[in-house]
């Protein structure tokens, strides 16, 4: 998927994460801050990475900010920011375009 | 059948599907369902978030038996059609359908449901439907709906927008609900159905929390919809038979089992009259006893 803009889902609140999707030109470039970098900050990286390869995103600046999130949650996050910045925001899913559950988000 | 359909429903808790601190662990206050909600409470700009917070729980977090149900958004809204699929990618074990109005709504919905189902290669049948009535439409239809689609379980109340319907308002002595609460149980137990009634929502009217949960039992719904873990306990106790009431159920059943392979129609059980009506009662209670895991006889 091409992040074609900047887009934003999550919020800062306790177990929750906010997740910052920029268009970029050089591969990924991913910051994290999170209370808990020191014990889980590798996961929450994998976790991140493994989502944005599976949504096929090449290039982009990402921005997470962790409040505690499960696993669940970053994943949630990270699609949500990602199809929001490329051209899928809730108006075109109810004008019909589907959204890849089981495919691209799993 | 799916064994589902007349499952335990005493507490049906709303957890708003946006937020990951409802949504990751409400098995610990141990209400029978959870109700995901993408309808009013995901803010319109949230939609889309909610749905792929919901996608992850479901397919994602152990809920250890805790029903899964989600209540989608309206029909007369843009968004329940990805709602459904959502739903069904995910494998939930119901769809609540929102501000139902007739038999043709949940007809709709089960449509979608069975593209979907296609679509994600899901068995149909092993999702369920609700329908919550919510408009003096939806209440007066309420045993068409209830008779809609054999996956349909039960019937719940909304009591918000349904006052808002009647014009009036909530006034705390259920007097607004009186003729829905009668229509409903009654549409519902011609048809089979379970019933379930609206959310109570000043916590700190415990009392009258538990009065009005006593007085929906006693018209012989099933369940009541919960918003705070607070109000599971209370609801449970008022919906799980008492000793004393296992105790009388159980030697009616067995009194009329064996009178009845004697021949003998009416007879006394602790001094009262007791005939075949009383046995389905008795039966139920039970039954009701076992699906709340305080049934310790041999019946």
């Amino acid at each position: 998927m091409e992040v074609k803009g900047t887009a934003m889902a999550g919020t800062l609140e306790s177990s929750d994460a906010q997740v910052t999707v920029e268009p970029g030109t050089s591969g990924i470039e991913l910051s994290i801050e999170s209370s808990v970098i020191n014990q889980y900050g590798r996961k929450i990286r994998a976790t991140v990475l493994e989502t944005l390869e599976r949504l096929d995103v090449k290039n982009a600046k990402v921005t997470v900010v962790d409040k505690g999130a499960l696993d669940c949650t970053l994943k949630a996050r990270v699609e949500g920011a990602v199809f929001r910045a490329s051209g899928y925001t809730e108006d075109d899913i109810c004008a019909g375009k589907k959204l890849p559950w089981g495919g691209a988000i799993q | 059948m799916n064994p589902n359909l007349t499952r335990l429903r005493r507490s049906m808790m709303f957890l708003n599907a946006q937020k990951p601190s409802l949504i990751k662990d409400p098995y610990i206050y141990k209400p029978d369902s959870i109700m995901l909600d993408l309808e009013d409470a995901v803010a319109e700009n949230q939609k889309d978030a909610a749905r792929y917070s919901l996608y992850h729980a479901l397919k994602e977090i152990d809920y250890r038996g805790v029903e899964r149900v989600v209540r989608i958004n309206g029909l007369e809204t843009a968004h329940w059609k990805e709602d459904v699929r959502v739903c069904v990618a995910g494998r939930c074990d119901s769809i609540r359908i929102s501000k139902t109005e007739s038999a043709a709504d949940v007809i709709a919905v089960e449509e979608e449901m069975k593209k979907a189902e296609e679509e994600f290669g899901v068995e149909h049948g092993s999702i369920l439907l609700m329908a919550a009535l919510e408009s003096c439409k939806g209440i007066m239809n309420a045993y068409e709906i209830c008779m809609a689609s054999p996956l349909l379980f039960g019937v719940a109340l909304s009591g918000g927008d349904y006052t808002k319907d009647l014009q009036t308002s909530i006034t705390g002595t259920g007097v607004e609900f009186a003729w829905a609460r009668g229509m409903m149980i009654n549409a519902a137990r011609a048809a089979g159905k379970q019933c379930f009634d609206t959310v109570f929502t000043n916590l700190d009217d415990m009392d009258g929390f538990i009065k009005e949960t006593q007085m929906i039992k006693n018209m012989g719904f099933d369940g009541k919809s919960i918003v705070n873990p607070r109000q599971i306990e209370p609801t449970h106790k008022i919906f799980t038979p008492s000793e004393k009431e296992i105790i009388k159920a159980e030697k009616i059943v067995k009194e009329v089992d064996e009178k009845k392979a004697m021949g003998i129609g009416v007879f006394t059980v602790d001094g009262k009259m007791i005939d075949i009506a009383f046995y389905p009662g008795a039966k139920r209670t039970i039954e009701l006893a076992k699906a709340a895991g305080v049934y310790e006889g041999d019946l």
